[in-house]
């Protein structure tokens, strides 16, 4: 943190002596994150994720998620296609062909809509038997289906998760630094919030702003800036009364500067935590609100609405939709608890413990 | 102490107040019409208009917020808009359904975890206790939904150890017949993330100087850790149950609404469809009421547990 000041006893610094100064408090944290194992595998697979996402939220990867590819409920490849269902036909008739075009009130018109039809081209679709992960009722790859579906349902857990930073964070950081008026108030909006339970409000507030990839963030992050308030605001009494705080007044820092140039880069490490914590909860609870239709709008795919349809097709013995959802989010959902872990031990081993 | 408790009370009262005016003014102004909701598809706008005389709701919105209050005040909450019935009928009727469910979840999850939990801490750094950090993670990274899901095909559906849903009238037939698929899975969700919070009260516990003194003493391990570890992590865990307490009366709509137990999480969820006011309006403030004195008491309940605890 401390920038190595140049004295008028010392010699001033020169290149190699600037080199080894002491290390910032995240070079450090990098340093300690490298060497746990666990937490470097699980970094590596939410950035191969956030590249999936990437992919996909630019097209370059399931952009036709929606085009039925194969036959309806197509199985999986490893299990084959799926047996042909034996129906019961109408025998072909036998003998010569009788003509009715005496009786036939239409037979004048065949011969100009056959050249009608002729004038239109048409694409003959061959619908796969199986896909990799098979397909949906309709016929949609579920495979493409997941990762567009984990692009929806991730950047809604961190779109909300980022939210309710921002709101927590700025709430926090009035109350712990001006206390008073200021902070009474804060704290019994917390206390308000916090005693009417969470599915009631996310229910009311789903009512009020509708259905969509945004308005589901906005929901999850009205609910969910309560910890990172708590959080921020202790965070900010305890610094608010520091030296280098006293200092920052003295030399005239603003109030503003005080609060965010100084005292946030100093608990920064507390809100990184506290945030990658809330990203698990919200995707998990996108999953739940889009299940009960009151998640992400209906032209989109998310674990939810994938999960919302597997139901149904599981009775009839389709899994592999619910299967294909239920690995990548438990994949992602336990590399980025492990991670945040990992984050919090290299970031704050004082933090160790909380849930 | 009676001073304390009595300041407490008071302070809920603002609190109280909060929670009664962002309910009200969240489904005053933006909720859905409840006249229209009522009507259906086929009413004409005359009927709309009258039912929303009928209920009241053509009157100004501090008329309103003051038939509210007074509800709040005298505990008569009136009917339901939907169903006619009167609001304190659903809460005597809904409530011993959720409690059937939740409180046998919270009573075995603390059960089945504690036992684990001390081994597990007691053998820090074992297999066990890799294995037991492993499994909590993956069976939190799953959506509960899928527990669900999967849980009723495969037992109810498949092998049909359980029925798939259900309620009946009487509580042993419930406790026996419907209450034990759920409650189990909600245990295989439960439980491994429960063990993990409480090996580390009993790890704390385990590192301070009183365990190596009495250890030092010669007294056996059992005692060390029954007599002396657990009744300290007792703290901890209970403020842990505390917790949890108000969520068991509010019930979890998800398995209330898949099992079909009629119970208050799914009346939440059919009020906010219907735009039940009264309905909506008397279980907000019965909740955080609830959730208030829950966290009195447990504050309470520290102070007679540990004398070294200054309430203020």
């Amino acid at each position: 943190m401390s920038e190595p000041a140049t004295s008028a006893v010392l010699p001033p610094m020169t290149g190699a002596a600037r080199e080894a100064r002491s290390e910032g408090v995240w070079l450090a944290a990098w340093r300690r994150l490298r060497r746990d194992r666990v937490g470097m595998v699980s970094l590596a697979i939410v950035l191969l994720f956030v590249l999936l996402i990437g992919l996909a939220a630019t097209g370059l990867v399931a952009r036709d998620w929606q085009t039925e590819v194969a036959v309806p409920s197509a199985p999986p490849t490893l299990l084959g296609p799926a047996p042909a269902v034996v129906r019961a036909e109408i025998a072909a008739p036998a003998g010569p062909p009788v003509d009715i075009s005496a009786v036939d009130p239409l037979a004048p018109y065949y011969k100009q809509w056959a050249e009608r039809a002729a004038q239109y081209k048409t694409v003959a679709v061959q619908r796969a038997e199986t896909l990799t992960f098979g397909a949906d009722r309709l016929g949609r790859d579920v495979l493409a289906k997941a990762l567009k579906g984990t692009q929806t349902s991730v950047f809604v857990g961190l779109l909300a998760a980022l939210v309710a930073t921002v709101i927590g964070t700025l709430l926090g950081a009035l109350g712990g630094f001006f206390g008073g008026k200021v902070g009474d108030f804060l704290e019994w909006l917390y206390s308000v919030f916090t005693s009417i339970p969470d599915i009631l409000l996310i229910l009311s507030f789903a009512v009020i702003f509708g259905r969509g990839i945004g308005s589901v963030a906005i929901i999850l992050a009205l609910v969910g800036w309560t910890g990172i308030y708590r959080q921020v605001r202790a965070e900010f009494i305890k610094h608010s009364t520091r030296d280098y705080v006293r200092a920052a007044e003295a030399i005239g820092a603003s109030t503003t500067s005080r609060m965010f140039r100084h005292i946030l880069p100093n608990v920064s490490h507390v809100i990184l935590v506290r945030t990658s914590l809330l990203v698990v909860g919200f995707i998990k609870f996108e999953v739940i609100l889009s299940y009960l239709g009151l998640g992400v709008g209906v032209d989109d795919v998310s674990w939810g609405t994938m999960l919302a349809e597997a139901q149904s097709e599981l009775i009839l013995g389709y899994w592999w939709q619910l299967a294909a959802a239920t690995l990548f989010m438990a994949v992602f959902v336990t590399a980025f608890s492990l991670m945040t872990d990992a984050l919090r031990d290299a970031l704050d081993p004082k933090l160790r413990g909380l849930e | 102490m009676a001073a304390y408790i009595v300041r407490r009370l008071w302070q809920m009262i603002p609190t109280l107040l909060g929670v009664v005016l962002l309910v009200f003014l969240l489904f005053k102004f933006f909720g859905g019409d409840p006249a229209e909701i009522l009507g259906g598809l086929n009413a004409t706008p005359e009927q709309v208009q009258q039912i929303r005389d009928q209920l009241g709701l053509n009157s100004p919105w501090y008329v309103q917020l003051g038939i509210y209050l007074k509800g709040v005040v005298t505990l008569d909450w009136g009917r339901s808009w939907a169903t006619n019935e009167a609001v304190g009928h659903i809460f005597a009727t809904r409530l011993p359904a959720t409690l059937t469910v939740m409180l046998p979840i919270l009573v075995l999850d603390t059960l089945v975890a504690l036992p684990i939990a001390m081994a597990v801490a007691y053998r820090r750094g074992s297999l066990g206790d890799r294995a037991i950090m492993v499994i909590s993670t993956v069976a939190l990274s799953i959506s509960f939904l899928v527990y669900i899901i999967v849980g009723q095909y495969v037992f109810g559906f498949q092998l049909g150890w359980f029925p798939v849903q259900g309620w009946s009238d009487s509580t042993l037939t419930n406790l026996v017949r419907y209450v034990p698929l759920p409650v189990m899975l909600a245990l295989m969700v439960g439980v491994a993330p429960q063990t993990r919070l409480y090996r580390t009260f009993f790890l704390d516990e385990l590192g301070h100087d009183y365990v190596r003194t009495a250890r030092a003493k010669g007294m056996t391990e059992r005692t060390v850790l029954f007599r002396h570890v657990l009744r300290n992590a007792m703290i901890p865990i209970l403020t842990n149950i505390g917790l949890a307490l108000p969520g068991v009366f509010v019930g979890s709509f998800l398995i209330e609404v898949f099992f079909s137990i009629p119970g208050l999480g799914r009346e939440v969820i059919l009020a906010v469809n219907r735009s039940d006011y009264p309905v909506i309006q008397a279980l907000t403030v019965y909740l955080a009421m609830l959730t208030m004195l829950i966290n009195l008491s447990v504050d309470v309940l520290y102070k007679l547990v540990d004398p070294r605890v200054v309430l203020k």
